[in-house]
């Protein structure tokens, strides 16, 4: 996996993209890869555009971990839109992604 | 761990908490290196406890902790423990503690496919290896329940978590609560922490809480069965017994006066033992406080301390109420010599209470303490609780070779009833028992004292009037007579009466002294005459005799004469004749 940075951001009409994601992960694992790649497949049928994925591998930062209250490896935090949510797990469940981020199943997403 | 395990693989290490009294059930401290459950009901204390527990370690026993709370942040908990004189802000400052908050929102959290806790590991692992802490409080991990749908998982990572702890020496404690019915926990904690289990109860009585502590398991080491009261208080969290469970007290041959000159002598000649504890008993009104008051001022004449608990009257009460029998105390308040405390026990519980007692005692350090009365504990609990409590209050106190005072109140207190069956439970606990009583007896009460019991030495078996006046407390011999005891103005009208039939009956062996020796005078006086006569009769006898003889002799000579003038004259004839 990636360093942690602004790993995507293919939409450019806005120079903040409406979701700010956060994915946190502790080292390589097959889960963490898992993850990574379930959300940016979600991101990229549902946000395309309209997102940014910060990942952070706690084993590298770990003080980062009380910020978010980060118990739960991979998890993911949705910092916007407001209010903060968070899902934990391996995100293998797309629909229950989509709830978690408060994304219409029905391909709704911001205009 | 690493080194910990080689060198002390033997004998089962411990880790001290620095908590009174828990170190001494436990034999010196939570199992070292290893996780100890303690749960109970809410407010329990289970917090004060963890929260002692490292704090004492982080500044007494140089091992840094962390406490991950799952219930409270921070600065609550910073908050909750300043009452303790605990700062942490202070401590996470100088690196000894840190606090960690995991909070997890339900409402937030959508679950979706597999996950671990690798990220509660990584944030105790940060926190562990930025003080190099030795001891880890996990409080209320039970919260995670609520927080996380997979308890499956959750259960997985908590073994996973607390065999963690202990591959990295860990001596961690983690709170659970108390669950329904029988369950220790209310998600089977226990069975992940096996080494060592705390129950912590809370219960009411008599609507006074107090609270217990049970170690219900201590895997490899001995430890004490019992429930043993604890409280939280200005100086943190104590379990008792404070004081040591074997009686192994210094004894003290030194005597210490009552301040009562007869009582005294009533115990021997030199009053109690140092370090000894006399109950003074006896129904309202007979003087136990009186008793109490002296034995404190006697001892404060002597220049020693003396500490006062007075649980009926407040401090200016007693005053001024022992002024009046002649007892001064506001010369030895001031002089700092004598410390009066007064509170209803029924404010406190009574393991509040002892623990009060104990600070004042420890602060103060006195020679003597009195207690009046401590019946006033038993109004307020069962007697069944009492009884422990004192003990450990009388054991501490002769730990500390305090000579103790305590009076108490009886139900009954007349000679018709037994008022010492009341206090039978007590009793066993006291070396020196002094029994007040009021006697009725023609329309006057008095009172009455006499040693029930002294441990070690001869004792009077006699009953005493006691007697309370401006002057001060005497005792006075009782009236002992046609069968019975009397007192007060009985005592001083028999005793008068006493007198008068002695003086009547003295006057009386006088005058038949003097007859008797009028009568002496009278035949002496006889016998003078008598012998008076008899000589006049001898006298008249020897005359009579010597006159006869006289004649006789006459006689004599004359018939010499006449024969003399027969043989050669008849002249001499005529003379004799004429003669006669």
């Amino acid at each position: 996996m990636r360093a942690p940075e602004l790993s995507t951001t293919p939409g450019k009409a806005s120079a903040l993209p409406a979701f700010q994601l956060r994915l946190y992960v502790a080292g390589q694992t097959t889960r963490s890869l898992a993850a990574f790649a379930n959300l940016q497949r979600i991101c990229e049928t549902h946000l395309a555009g309209q997102y940014c994925i910060d990942v952070i591998d706690l084993t590298k930062t770990p003080q980062l971990a009380a910020g978010d209250q980060i118990l739960a490896i991979p998890t993911l935090v949705r910092r916007l839109p407001e209010p903060i949510k968070k899902i934990i797990g391996d995100l293998s469940n797309e629909e229950r992604v989509l709830v978690g981020l408060d994304l219409q199943p029905a391909k709704a997403g911001a205009s | 761990m690493r080194k910990n395990l080689s060198e002390k693989f033997p004998i089962l290490s411990k880790a001290p908490t620095g908590i009174e009294g828990l170190d001494q059930i436990t034999g010196g401290g939570l199992p070292a290196g290893r996780p100890t459950l303690v749960c109970g009901t809410a407010g329990c204390g289970k917090t004060m406890l963890a929260m002692e527990f490292l704090v004492r370690g982080a500044t007494q026993f140089g091992e840094p902790g962390v406490f991950m709370m799952f219930e409270e942040n921070a600065a609550e908990l910073t908050a909750n423990v300043r009452s303790l004189g605990f700062d942490l802000d202070k401590l996470a400052a100088q690196k000894k503690i840190v606090l960690d908050y995991v909070h997890i929102e339900r409402s937030e959290i959508e679950e979706t496919g597999e996950y671990d806790l690798e990220g509660l590991f990584i944030r105790l692992a940060h926190a562990i290896d930025s003080i190099g802490a030795k001891r880890v409080v996990l409080d209320t991990v039970e919260a995670l329940f609520a927080g996380i749908q997979n308890h499956a998982v959750l259960r997985a990572e908590l073994r996973r978590l607390f065999r963690w702890l202990k591959d990295r020496g860990m001596t961690a404690i983690i709170t659970g609560e108390k669950g329904e019915g029988n369950a220790i926990t209310r998600y089977g904690l226990e069975e992940y922490v096996a080494d060592c289990v705390i129950i912590l109860d809370q219960r009411i009585q008599e609507q006074i809480s107090t609270r217990r502590l049970r170690i219900l398991k201590y895997r490899g080491t001995a430890h004490g069965m019992n429930e043993y009261p604890f409280l939280i208080s200005a100086r943190g969290f104590s379990v008792l017994p404070i004081t040591s469970l074997q009686l192994d007290h210094k004894v003290s041959m030194q005597r210490v006066p009552t301040g009562i000159p007869r009582l005294d002598d009533m115990l021997g000649g030199q009053g109690v033992f140092r370090g000894s504890s006399v109950l003074v008993s006896g129904s309202s009104g007979t003087g136990k406080s009186s008793v109490a008051a002296k034995f404190v001022e006697t001892a404060c004449q002597r220049g020693e301390r003396a500490l006062f608990f007075a649980y009926e009257e407040s401090t200016a009460q007693i005053v001024r109420n022992m002024r009046s029998i002649g007892i001064k105390f506001e010369p030895w308040v001031k002089k700092g010599l004598l410390e009066i405390h007064s509170s209803r026990p029924t404010l406190q519980g009574l393991e509040q209470h002892l623990v009060m007692m104990h600070d004042v005692v420890r602060a103060f350090r006195p020679s003597v303490v009195a207690v009046d009365p401590i019946s006033n504990l038993t109004m307020a609990y069962e007697d069944a609780e009492v009884k422990p409590t004192l003990m450990r209050l009388i054991d501490f106190l002769k730990k500390e070779q305090i000579t103790a005072v305590f009076t108490s109140l009886t139900d009954g207190g007349d000679s018709m009833s037994a008022p010492e069956d009341s206090q039978l439970g007590v009793s066993s606990l006291m070396d020196t028992w002094l029994l007040l009583r009021n006697v009725e007896f023609t329309g006057e009460r008095n009172r009455t004292i006499f040693v029930r019991k002294s441990r070690g030495m001869s004792h009077s078996n006699q009953v005493r009037e006691f007697i309370l006046s401006d002057k001060g407390i005497d005792l006075v011999d009782v009236y002992l007579g046609d069968d019975r005891v009397l007192t007060g103005s009985a005592r001083v009208a028999q005793e008068a009466q006493e007198r008068a039939v002695s003086t009547l009956r003295g006057q009386d062996h006088q005058r038949k002294l003097r007859q008797l020796a009028s009568k002496r005078k009278a035949i002496e006086a006889q016998i003078a005459a008598l012998q008076a006569e008899a000589v006049a009769e001898t006298e008249e006898v020897h005359f009579a005799i010597a006159q006869e003889t006289l004649q006789e002799k006459t006689t004599h000579q004359n018939t010499d004469a006449m024969a003399q003038q027969r043989g050669s004259s008849t002249r001499t004839n005529g003379g004799a004749h004429e003669k006669q």
